[in-house]
């Protein structure tokens, strides 16, 4: 802990370049942080915005270049040296640890502890460090059992007690609802206003750089590709910046639902316990259209995992019924083929692949064991896998080094674009996806997004869940918010607003 | 001894002395399991650490006629068994449960080895304190006759209680085994600290094994442990990884190994090696109350794993 009086620091890198082994993923970077400041940095998923952080915080040796930190040439070898520097980093999962109170992670997480914890001193001194913050948290319940947001504060509030003021933001607000994001970017951006503190961010979503950062720094495969002030510059100019002059597949535009459109899907009165099995999710009443995307908000963990699970026969239902075009639906093999449901979980390597089996074979689990006219075969043809899967990696480009590579070494866009390939192709009356476009980068996601109004438009219902809600107001004809294990608002997408729907993803209501 | 017939009142009586007498190891087993547990390893190996534990206590104190010097040397050759383990568990790919049941077996393997010479002689015994001396009835003064070490373990159990919040050391021990990301940002190597977290686990052990030999049942034979090592492992899940619930848990475990023989020594001659089985049965039961096919364990340590 500094003392009370603290200082934002300006830091700067000069000709920044980290090459491994052949390949460079930092190319001469040059970027100027002031004190004070609030800078965004964009870029693509491998554009080298975490080597670039990475170097500066001492995690990497940089092949060359240097950093400047308040204009004097320092050294930093090791991450350490960072933080007596006074820069830190707030990592995009969260470092605290769970079982620990805020107290006790705050304490311990400090360079000297004493042997003795003296517990009414260090809460003395917490309480009177907290007094300046501009946050107010708990600080005497485990971390475990805060909000995403409270973790995120808490996440900051670490770095602010160790007395860094320079801080690394790695998309800060991806698992925060709207309200939170706003709140945590606000108070951050208040304290650097203040000159208390000094921000780098990495961020995807352009409206928090607009409406937080002063300046941004784009990086596209390792180069600096723009950089300049906020307020000069539109989101079509740092879109361009980010991915060149690549072509971005466009959203089909919607079509109008038929009013008479048949309901696919009918949950009732579904009951399962959630994963700690403490307390359950219930789904009183929910119908999906023919030709509908309905989307469920929600921060994660509000029971959105546990219902796909339900509906993709993952998990067992305690009670309710689940209909599928009028037929009782309990996710088996046959039911789903018969009813043409498809699926695509989050995690799509974890949830919807077998790793270590080759490409072609993880494209042909939904038509291996049948022949053309959909009955089942003894023999299974290596071949006719082969060249099924050979056409499907071509229309979807999925981007492979051969089919019988294992599906565990594409990278995750075009493990998302191979089991894409798999669910929709064919026909398809009901559609179930999860969070598809997270941790992709912007053309990918574009791409995925379309192929999803593509089915819609097709006549397919789709269910889609989804953390992040500029997702759902793209693409949802109706959205639903689910808190605490129920469906706990519903509104049209013409008369949504995020205000009112981040209050009820945060149980305010 | 002359004897006094207070008739049914002997089984809670005696049944309150085994409890004292038979938890005893089940403490140190168990307060060394929570040890190691809390950093994030599991060591199943500590049967095995406890047997040779017994052994070497005895042999020491044969040789040396001090039975404290015995119990140093169980404490110093679990401390080794325990360091083993976590030194091999670093390496990468290693499974901690597969090295505990290979340690089980050596360490218990080695024992008999090394023992052999030892079945024969006698060590003279720990000493225990006469609580009961107040009492006229014999079965009282036997009930309350409590030896040091389950003094010493009551205490241990309230100090690791106090440590794991108020010590730094504590601190430590818990992130490592809840996270070890966040050990890592933190400048800790969770290896080391998982070493030396193993190998006072390991020791306290090796005291359990002395406490076998040197007090009750109070001779060095290769029967000597029932399996206590084991179910002590069971026992700290039970416990919840809270050292007060691991004493509970234990003295729970001794009352229900003291059943048999109560029951025994007031006359009931049929069916009382049903009884015997009761530690056993209990084991079985918790295991079985405390698991669930969709509920996941509270308090459990993060980094407590069986698919690493």
């Amino acid at each position: 802990m500094s003392g009370t009086h603290r200082k934002a620091i300006g830091v700067e890198t000069i000709g920044m370049t980290m090459r491994f082994g052949a390949f460079t993923a930092l190319d001469d970077v040059s970027i100027k942080v002031p004190a004070g400041s609030f800078h965004a940095l964009l870029g693509e998923n491998g554009a080298g915005k975490s080597t670039l952080v990475k170097c500066m915080m001492g995690f990497y040796r940089p092949t060359s270049g240097d950093m400047l930190v308040d204009g004097r040439e320092v050294a930093i070898a090791s991450p350490r040296d960072a933080s007596a520097l006074g820069l830190g980093m707030v990592y995009q999962h969260f470092t605290l640890v769970p079982s620990l109170t805020g107290a006790e992670n705050l304490v311990i997480s400090r360079e000297k502890v004493p042997g003795v914890i003296d517990w009414r001193k260090e809460r003395g001194a917490l309480a009177a460090f907290m007094e300046r913050m501009p946050f107010k948290l708990p600080l005497d319940v485990k971390v475990a059992e805060l909000a995403a947001g409270e973790k995120q504060k808490l996440e900051i509030i670490k770095q602010l007690y160790l007395g860094r003021n320079f801080l690394v933001l790695d998309e800060p607000t991806s698992v925060l609802t709207p309200g939170e994001a706003q709140e945590v970017l606000g108070l951050v951006r208040g304290m650097t206003k203040a000159g208390d503190l000094t921000v780098l961010m990495i961020s995807h979503k352009f409206h928090e750089v607009t409406a937080f950062a002063d300046d941004i720094t784009v990086l596209r495969k390792g180069r600096l590709t723009g950089t300049g002030k906020v307020s000069d510059l539109s989101h079509r100019e740092m879109a361009a910046m980010m991915i060149g002059d690549q072509p971005i597949a466009a959203l089909d535009s919607r079509l109008e639902p038929r009013a008479d459109a048949e309901i696919v899907l009918k949950v009732k009165a579904l009951k399962a316990l959630d994963r700690t099995g403490l307390k359950s999710i219930d789904i009183a009443d929910l119908g999906v259209r023919s030709g509908e995307i309905v989307g469920i908000a929600g921060i994660s963990g509000n029971g959105q995992k546990e219902f796909l699970e339900v509906l993709a026969g993952q998990r067992a239902r305690d009670q309710g019924e689940v209909m599928v075009r009028g037929t009782a639906y309990a996710a088996t093999r046959a039911e789903a083929r018969a009813l043409n449901v498809r699926l695509i979980p989050e995690e799509p390597l974890k949830n919807a692949c077998a790793p270590r089996m080759t490409v072609a074979e993880n494209i042909a689990f939904r038509t291996f064991d049948v022949d053309g006219s959909g009955r089942p075969v003894s023999w299974i043809s290596a071949g006719a896998i082969k060249s099924f899967s050979a056409r499907l990696v071509e229309q979807f480009k999925v981007k492979t080094a051969s089919l019988s590579s294992p599906i565990a070494s594409l990278s995750g866009g075009n493990v998302q674009r191979a089991v894409l390939a798999r669910e929709l192709t064919g026909e398809v009356d009901l559609l179930i996806v999860s969070n598809p476009c997270f941790g992709l980068d912007f053309s990918a996601v574009a791409e995925i997004r379309a192929r999803i109004m593509k089915a819609r438009n097709a006549g397919a219902a789709v269910l889609l869940m989804s953390e992040d809600l500029d997702e759902l107001l793209e693409l949802s004809d109706r959205i639903l918010v689910m808190s605490d294990g129920a469906l706990v608002y519903e509104t049209p997408i013409a008369q949504a607003s995020v205000q009112t729907i981040g209050e009820h993803m945060a149980g305010h209501h | 001894m002359e004897t006094t017939d207070i008739g049914l009142w002997g089984v809670p009586l005696a049944m309150l002395g085994g409890a004292i007498r038979v938890s005893t190891p089940f403490i140190f087993v168990s307060l060394g399991e929570a040890i190691t547990e809390r950093s994030g390893r599991i060591n199943l190996g500590l049967e095995g650490t406890l047997v040779f534990g017994a052994m070497s206590a005895y042999a020491v104190a044969v040789v040396t006629g001090s039975p404290w010097l015995g119990l140093l040397a169980a404490a110093f050759a679990g401390l080794c068994f325990g360091l083993f383990h976590g030194w091999i568990c670093k390496f990468p790919k290693v499974n901690d449960i597969a090295i505990g049941i290979a340690l089980m077996l050596f360490g218990s393997g080695l024992a008999f080895f090394f023992g052999k010479p030892f079945i024969q002689p006698s060590a003279p015994d720990l000493p225990a304190i006469p609580f009961g001396a107040w009492s006229s009835i014999p079965q009282v003064q036997a009930a309350l006759n409590v030896n040091v070490l389950f003094l010493i373990g009551a205490a241990l159990a309230v100090f690791l209680w106090w440590a794991f919040r108020n010590t730094r050391v504590g601190l430590i021990v818990r992130v490592v085994g809840d996270s070890a990301d966040a050990a890592r940002a933190m400048g800790l190597n969770p290896n080391t600290v998982r070493l030396l977290a193993t190998g006072a686990g390991g020791a306290l052990a090796g005291i359990g094994g002395a406490y076998l030999s040197l007090y009750y049942p109070g001779s060095w034979t290769e029967r000597i442990s029932s399996g206590q090592g084991l179910m002590a492992v069971a026992l700290v899940i039970f416990a919840r990884w809270n050292p007060l619930g691991c004493f509970a848990a234990a003295l729970l475990f001794g009352g229900a190994g003291a059943l048999g023989p109560a029951l025994q020594s007031v006359g009931v001659t049929q069916g009382y090696y049903l009884f015997y089985a009761a530690p056993y049965i209990l084991t079985l039961v918790i295991m079985i109350a405390t698991s669930s096919p969709s509920r996941t364990l509270a308090g459990a340590p993060g980094e407590l794993s069986i698919t690493k």
